[in-house]
């Protein structure tokens, strides 16, 4: 346990470093970050200036010399937009996103875990065959498009709910600014929320029913329901435990698609998250903070790889972890 | 006293009490990104400059001038203005404005790195007594008025000894205010929300604004801005893109306010790149062969004015007969003529996300162009890469928007035309690298030309001689496009620079 843990740490460093390797080569190509501190008819004098004094003119080894030196110390820059530390902006962030994930993965778990159930233990029943049409066409449309569908719908149309923005929120702990325990904060997250899970569901409901229907194939399937066992006992406590364990280690891999997915999500529904963030920060050419975004969420990444190790190891004993994942 | 009369009175106060508290949410596309109003010139800065703040003097929708803090000015000599503030007006934190603050901020704005290519041509600001100042220049200034609009006078006691302005960094003046203006910040989330209060002692209480409260959110994209409106999370958004347009108007309950804006939109063709462009009858032929008044019609739903010219019709340099001419059949002959009949390929950039519609305009001009045999190989970029390859002038044909600062032709010549000189910054963005001494002389002397029939002749001559040589190919003046609540009345109060007077701002109940 203790030297996977150890592993998953070196790992962790090597993704850090690379990231930041990366990160840092396609900063050239982003586009002038003195460009967006200056209006147009700042002369190109001092523009020239302006980048000898934030270092810009350097060769891309100091540069990243000078980067990997501060953040051996903690430091990972400063933002030019928001005058911050990033990783300060970014954690400041970080709540908005975390609420409208774990509420997306919940209604996700709440939707999908039924509906893959009921379609591997009968397939051929008419609602089956309309879930799994369904999720079909789900698997399909980019989730801008439901997105901006369901702010036409329940904002525009009927108006339910907000169309964009976070609403009120509370400070729990000191410092975690929190939407969940509002009212307007929770109707604020209803639509982002549900997209995000809508795009989301199709996958789960597949990946469960065909996961479940081999299972249900299996002899020791067979041999509980000649022992006699009841069909609950059968489906939900033999049955689902074992389709789990596929489930979740490609829920850990669709952890990327779900961050794509709240950069895509934050951006339309003007979301005060991470990815709101890194896309404001892409469009002005804030290069500090892309790169720590680009680290943080590449930490998390490598965190989420290992809770799903471990978490695979809790269901199932029998794998052993120090082998596994490397 | 009748009881009737009590009761009309009680009333009237309710009533009056309550047309003077109103919330305005609004959502425009971009916000300032420091509170100190000299760190950077831009949209966002200025239109926050007119909430928390207040100018000497502004324009009005007419083109003239309304006097704000300066109740009214004189010239005392041809490079000296004196100008005589209003009694009795305080900052936020309380202290009383005096022309000690002003000359405090024309000085700081001479220190800025963004303002300094406007207030370099102010020599000095001088305290005459409390309440009056001298400006002068070093030569005549015919815009002194124009560049005087920017003086937002800033609390001298409050800033003062912390009012560095540093461009990457945190500072005292960029995190704190204290302006004269109708309203007070109270909250600011970098990025996202800003909030305000009316203040309680503005000084222009004639003014008929019932805004109490103000929230005003960035919001970049087009659809989300516009359905935070159609769903009544705000009540006032800019810009409507054009194809929401047609939408916003058939909406019951929204009105949609468009006014031309004195932005133009061009294209440089560059001459050091391509030998072609030198040939005069290539230009000209180009310049015939873009239909503009198509481009306005089919790409910008007409939201824009063709030109045949840069200086719109406000400026003094702006010529009725100029008008956009479209002819194929010139343009192929012209094009035989200078021996490229069988065409030639030239490269093309232009931004996709800065100026409405640009890449589909681009595209359109590549498609004019194929019908005179020139194969244009066009590349579009966001902004933030786009202006970085246009500085580099690294296409042959780049696409250029340019508002004005100063509301005055030379400035729209001075960046896009004249002989480019990276010191003084003249000709910075002329990527055609078209160069003519005789007009940057006209330039110069347009600068310094107090005789308003003279100046007149000058930057006319300048617009005859680029239309004559075809310098440039000005494709049209975008126009600005506002949508609101019905009973938010934004028509009176915004304007073609796009900093809408929300002080003034009446919502009706």
């Amino acid at each position: 346990m203790l030297v996977f843990l150890l592993r998953r740490l070196i790992q962790a460093g090597f993704v850090l470093v690379a990231i930041s390797l990366i990160s840092f080569a396609i900063q050239d190509k982003l586009g002038d970050p003195v460009r967006q501190m200056v209006g147009m008819t700042t002369t190109p004098e001092v523009r020239e200036q302006l980048r000898e004094e934030l270092g810009l003119n350097d060769g891309f080894l100091t540069q990243y010399a000078r980067f990997a030196r501060n953040a051996l110390t903690g430091d990972f820059g400063t933002s030019y937009y928001y005058k911050e530390p990033t990783i300060d902006v970014i954690l400041k962030k970080l709540p908005a996103t975390f609420e409208l994930a774990f509420c997306a993965i919940l209604l996700v778990i709440l939707i999908a875990t039924p509906f893959g159930i009921i379609t591997a233990i009968n397939p051929k029943h008419l609602i089956s065959r309309l879930i799994i049409l369904v999720s079909s066409i789900g698997l399909s449309i980019p989730i801008f498009i439901i997105a901006i569908f369901m702010v036409y719908v329940f904002s525009i149309q009927w108006n339910l709910a907000p169309s964009f923005g976070r609403g009120e929120t509370i400070v729990l702990f000191g410092a975690w600014e929190s939407g969940l325990f509002t009212k307007d904060g929770l109707s604020h997250l209803l639509l982002p929320s549900l997209s995000l899970a809508i795009a989301l569901t199709p996958i789960f409901v597949r990946l469960i029913r065909s996961e479940m229907s081999e299972v249900l194939q299996s002899e020791y399937i067979r041999f509980a329901w000649s022992k006699g066992l009841s069909a609950p006992r059968i489906y939900f406590f033999h049955a689902l435990k074992n389709t789990m364990l596929p489930i979740i280690t490609i829920g850990g891999i669709q952890a990327g698609t779900l961050v794509a997915y709240t950069i895509l999500t934050e951006t339309i529904f003007q979301w005060p998250g991470m990815g709101f963030l890194f896309m404001d920060a892409v469009s002005r050419v804030d290069t500090p903070l892309i790169s720590a975004y680009l680290m943080v969420v590449g930490g998390m990444f490598v965190v989420m790889n290992t809770l799903v190790d471990l978490i695979y190891g809790l269901v199932n004993p029998t794998v052993r972890l120090a082998s596994h994942g490397l | 006293m009748k009881p009737t009369v009590i009761i009309v009175a009680c009333l009237s106060i309710l009533l009056s009490s309550h047309t003077l508290s109103a919330t305005l949410k609004m959502a425009f596309d971009a916000d300032p990104i420091s509170l100190d109003p000299h760190e950077q010139l831009s949209e966002g800065t200025l239109q926050f400059s007119h909430l928390a703040f207040d100018p000497l003097l502004r324009w009005q929708q007419n083109g003239t001038f309304e006097p704000r803090l300066a109740t009214h000015w004189q010239a005392i000599t041809p490079s000296t203005t004196r100008f005589f503030l209003r009694q009795g007006v305080t900052f936020h934190s309380g202290n009383p404005l005096t022309s000690a603050d002003v000359v405090y901020t024309i000085n700081r704005l001479k220190h800025s790195t963004d303002f300094r290519a406007m207030f370099d041509t102010i020599q000095s600001a001088k305290v005459i007594d409390d309440y009056t100042l001298d400006v002068s220049s070093a030569k005549p200034n015919p815009l002194i008025l124009n560049i005087m609009t920017y003086v937002f006078p800033m609390d001298k006691d409050f800033y003062q000894g912390q009012d560095e302005i540093v461009k990457y960094g945190e500072t005292f003046a960029s995190r704190h205010v204290s302006g004269t203006g109708p309203f007070i910040l109270e909250k600011r989330e970098l990025g996202s929300r800003m909030e305000f209060r009316r203040n309680p002692n503005y000084w222009d209480t004639s003014s008929p604004g019932n805004v109490d409260k103000l929230i005003f959110t960035p919001i970049r994209n087009d659809a989300t801005r516009l359905a935070a409106l159609l769903s009544g999370d705000v009540d006032f958004i800019f810009p409507v893109s054009p194809i929401d347009i047609q939408r916003t108007q058939k909406t019951a309950g929204i009105q949609l306010v468009t006014m031309p804006s004195t932005r133009i939109l061009l294209l440089h063709m560059n001459q050091t790149r391509r030998q072609e462009f030198k040939d005069t009858r290539v230009r000209k032929a180009i310049n015939l062969a873009i239909n503009q008044a198509l481009i306005v019609d089919k790409i910008l739903r007409g939201y824009a004015t063709p030109a045949g010219q840069l200086s719109p019709n406000r400026f003094l340099g702006h010529i009725a007969d100029l008008q956009p001419e479209y002819d194929l059949t010139k343009a192929r002959q012209l094009m035989k003529e200078a021996g490229y009949e069988q065409g030639f390929r030239v490269s093309m950039m232009a931004p996709n996300n800065r100026y409405t519609n640009d890449e589909k305009v681009a595209q359109a001009v590549t498609a004019m162009l194929a019908k005179i045999n020139i194969k244009a190989d066009l590349k579009t970029l966001p902004k933030a890469q786009y202006f970085k390859e246009f500085d580099d002038r690294s296409a042959d044909i780049m696409m250029l928007g340019w508002q004005s600062d100063t509301m005055d032709s030379n400035n729209l010549f001075e960046f896009i035309i004249a002989c480019t000189d990276a010191k003084t910054g003249l000709g910075a963005y002329n990527a055609s690298e078209y160069c003519n001494p005789s007009i940057t002389d006209d330039i110069h002397q347009a600068n310094q030309e107090l005789n308003p029939e003279r100046r007149l002749r000058l930057l006319q001559g300048i617009e005859k001689t680029l239309y004559q040589e075809s310098a440039i190919v000005p494709l049209y003046w975008q126009f600005l496009t506002w949508a609101a609540k019905d009973k938010v009345k934004i028509q009176d109060i915004v304007n073609d620079r796009n900093y809408p007077y929300i002080g003034d701002l009446i919502i009706e109940q």
